[in-house]
C-alpha cells in the first residue's frame, strides 16, 4: 500500500519520539555509570555526561571493600531467598484447593481474599501487629507481613485452573494425595506463572525499603535498599567510607562513591533482567486478564 | 446410557453434607490453613485495629484496656492547620499524576503499536520496562545525581549555556515535579503493557474493514483502536481514582527533607513521621481511617458516573 506524505511523517515523528523517550531513560543511567567511573576532580568540576572523564576505578574499590556494603548485601541476599521460597511455597499451596471450582467454601474464601485487595491494612495496626508478634529488628519482619500477594494469588489460581482436570483425576487413580498433586503436577506443569511470581516477588523484596524502614532498626540488619538511603537520601557519606583505613583518598569524592554504590545495587537486577524478559511479559498480561 | 439402578435413587439424591465433604476432602483445607491465617493476621487484624483510631491507645495497655475517646482525634484532626496542607499536597499530586501519569502509558502504547518494525519495537520495550524493576532508592540516586548543582549532568549543561546553576531538590518549586516526573520515568513502560495486551485483543478484521472502507491511519485509530482501548484505560482510571490518597509512600518518603514538607509531605508520609516515629498511634490511625472511608466512597461514585456514561463500570 502507498503511503501518504503525512502517513510518512507520522511514523518518522513517531520513530523520533519513542527514542527521545529511550534517551530519557538511558540517559540518566548512562551519567551515573560513567560519574562513578571518573576521577572526582572531573565530576565535582561538571565535567561528566555520559562517558567517564579521567577514567579510574577508585570509587568501587571503595565500595567493595566496605563491610557495610557487603553486610547489607548479604542481608538482602538472605531476605530474598527465605522470602521468595515462602512466598512460592504458600502461594502455590493455597491456590491448588481454591483452583478446584467445586471446593466447597471457595467463593466465601475468595471474597474474604479480594476484600483484603480493596481495603488496605492500615500501616500503623499492621505496625503494632508486627511488634505484638516480637517480630521487629528481626528478618522475619520483612518476610512474613508480606507472605502472600492477593494478586499473585489470584494469577496463580487462574492458571491452575486451566490445567487439565485428567491430570489429576488419573493421578487420584495411581492413588496420589493432594498434597502430592500440587509438587507432582500442578507446580511442574506451571513453570510459566512460577517463574513470573519468583520475579515479582524476588524484586518486590530486593526493591523494598519500606518495611526495613519500619521494622529495622538494628545497624547490622540493614538491608542494601535501607543503606542506600541512608548513603543517598540522607547523604551519610561516612557510612560509605568505612574500611577505608590506608586507603589512598585522592581521587575519592561523596559523589563518585554514592554513583558506584548504586551502580553495584543495580547490577544484579541488569544481570537478571534480560534473560527474565521473556517470562514477566507473559505474567503482566497474565495479570491484565483477571486483574 | 442411564442405568435402572442409578434412575432409581435419583428421586433420593442429596448433596453430601458439609462436614462430610470436608472430612472427605481434608487435605484441601489444611493446605488453606496457612493461606487464611495469613490474611486474618496481617490484613483483618490491623483492618480491625483501625478501631485504635476512636482511643487513646496506649502501648502498654493495648486495646483493651485503652480509654474510648469517640471522635477526638477525627476533630483535632480537622481542626489542624497541617491537616489543610497534608490534604492539600496529596490531592495536589494526585491530581498532577492523574494529568501526566495516567495517560502517559496510554499515549506509549498507541505509540509502539504504530510501529511496523519489530526490532525496533522490542528495543524500545525493552529500554522503557526497564526502569520499573529498579527501586525508588536508586531511582532518587539517579535524580539526585542528575540534578545535583556541583556534579549533576543538567546543571552541567545549563552552566555550559551559561546560566545560573539550579539548586532542583532544594527548591520547593520544582521538587512536585520531580517526584511526578520520576513516577512517568519509572512506570511508564510497565503500565504501557496491559494497554499494548488491549489493543492486540482488538479483532484484525475490524481494521481490515476499515481500511476497505477507506480509513485513513488516523481514522482507523479514532474508530478501531480508542473503542477497543477505552474499556482498559475506564477500568484503570476507576481504580486510580479509588486510590486518589494513597501516593505511593516510598515514591515521595524518599524526596521528603525538612525544607520542603511545605509542599510534598503528605497523608501517608506524615503517618508514618508522626505515627511510627512520635507513638502517635491513635491520631495517625484516625488518618488511615479517614483515607480509607473517602478512598471507598470515591471508588463507588466513580463506578456510577462511569456506568452512566460509558456502561463500563467495576461491579
Amino acid at each position: 500500500m502507498k503511503r501518504t506524505f503525512g502517513e510518512k511523517l507520522f511514523d518518522g515523528l513517531n520513530v523520533t519520539i519513542l527514542l527521545l523517550l529511550s534517551a530519557c531513560i538511558l540517559i540518566p543511567l548512562l551519567h551515573v555509570l560513567a560519574g562513578s567511573l571518573s576521577s572526582s576532580y572531573a565530576l565535582t568540576h561538571s565535567m561528566v555526561k555520559i562517558w567517564p572523564v579521567e577514567l579510574n576505578f577508585k570509587n568501587y574499590e571503595m565500595v567493595l571493600q566496605n563491610p557495610l556494603f557487603w553486610n547489607s548485601l548479604k542481608i538482602t541476599v538472605i531476605v530474598v531467598l527465605i522470602g521468595t521460597t515462602i512466598n512460592l511455597a504458600l502461594t502455590s499451596v493455597s491456590a491448588y484447593p481454591l483452583s478446584k471450582p467445586d471446593l466447597r467454601g471457595r467463593k466465601i474464601i475468595m471474597l474474604f481474599i479480594l476484600f483484603t485487595m480493596i481495603f488496605n491494612a492500615p500501616i500503623i495496626p499492621t505496625y503494632l501487629v508486627v511488634k505484638s508478634l516480637g517480630m521487629m529488628n528481626t528478618i522475619w519482619s520483612l518476610i512474613i507481613p508480606t507472605g502472600i500477594s492477593a494478586f499473585n494469588l489470584i494469577l496463580c489460581i487462574t492458571f491452575f485452573r486451566n490445567l487439565p482436570s485428567e491430570l489429576f483425576d488419573s493421578a487420584k487413580v495411581d492413588g496420589l494425595s493432594e498434597y502430592g498433586m500440587v509438587w507432582r503436577i500442578a507446580v511442574p506443569l506451571s513453570m510459566p506463572i512460577m517463574v513470573t511470581l519468583l520475579l515479582f516477588y524476588a524484586v518486590g523484596h530486593w526493591n523494598n525499603y519500606y518495611m526495613p524502614l519500619l521494622y529495622v532498626t538494628d545497624m547490622d540488619l540493614r538491608t542494601l535498599q535501607l543503606y542506600l538511603y541512608s548513603l543517598i537520601a540522607q547523604n551519610n557519606t561516612n557510612d560509605a567510607m568505612a574500611g577505608s583505613g590506608g586507603m589512598d583518598l585522592v581521587n575519592i569524592s561523596p559523589q563518585g562513591l554514592q554513583m558506584a554504590t548504586v551502580v553495584t545495587a543495580t547490577i544484579p537486577i541488569a544481570i537478571v533482567y534480560p534473560f527474565l524478559q521473556r517470562h514477566f511479559i507473559k505474567g503482566a498480561l497474565l495479570g491484565s486478564v483477571k486483574g | 446410557m442411564a442405568t435402572p439402578h442409578v434412575t432409581l435413587k435419583a428421586g433420593k439424591f442429596r448433596r453430601e453434607s458439609f462436614t462430610r465433604y470436608v472430612s472427605r476432602n481434608h487435605p484441601l483445607y489444611v493446605m488453606l490453613i496457612p493461606c487464611i491465617l495469613f490474611f486474618i493476621v496481617f490484613k483483618y487484624v490491623p483492618i480491625m485495629g483501625s478501631i485504635i483510631a476512636f482511643q487513646d491507645y496506649k502501648i502498654f495497655e493495648g486495646i483493651l484496656k485503652s480509654e474510648w475517646v469517640g471522635f477526638k482525634w477525627f476533630e483535632q484532626l480537622f481542626s489542624y492547620p497541617q491537616f489543610t496542607r497534608l490534604i492539600g499536597n496529596t490531592l495536589l499530586i494526585s491530581f498532577y499524576q492523574l494529568i501526566f501519569s495516567f495517560p502517559a502509558p496510554i499515549i506509549l502504547a498507541v505509540l509502539l503499536n504504530e510501529i511496523r518494525s519489530s526490532g525496533f519495537k522490542r528495543t524500545i520495550q525493552t529500554i522503557v520496562y526497564l526502569p520499573h524493576f529498579l527501586s525508588w532508592t536508586i531511582i532518587f540516586g539517579f535524580v539526585y545525581m542528575l540534578l545535583s548543582p556541583q556534579t549533576g549532568m543538567i546543571n552541567g549543561l545549563i552552566a555550559d549555556m551559561g546560566f545560573e546553576k539550579i539548586h532542583f531538590l532544594q527548591n520547593n518549586e520544582y521538587i512536585r515535579s520531580i517526584i511526578v516526573g520520576s513516577g512517568v520515568w519509572k512506570e511508564m513502560g510497565w503500565s504501557s503493557i496491559i494497554f499494548l495486551a488491549a489493543i492486540a485483543g482488538i479483532n484484525p478484521s475490524l481494521y481490515e474493514a476499515a481500511r476497505i472502507d477507506g480509513a485513513s491511519r488516523w481514522k482507523q485509530f479514532l474508530h478501531v483502536t480508542f473503542p477497543g482501548v477505552l474499556a482498559a484505560v475506564v477500568i484503570l482510571l476507576l481504580l486510580k481514582i479509588g486510590h486518589l490518597l494513597d501516593l505511593g509512600f516510598e515514591q515521595i518518603y524518599i524526596f521528603l527533607t525538612p525544607a520542603n514538607f511545605s509542599v510534598a509531605d503528605v497523608l501517608d508520609t506524615y503517618t508514618y513521621r508522626i505515627g511510627i516515629k512520635n507513638g502517635q498511634y491513635s491520631l495517625t490511625t484516625a488518618i488511615g481511617f479517614f483515607k480509607s472511608i473517602i478512598g471507598f466512597s470515591l471508588l463507588v461514585v466513580a463506578n456510577r458516573m462511569s456506568k452512566w456514561l460509558t456502561g463500563e463500570g467495576l461491579y
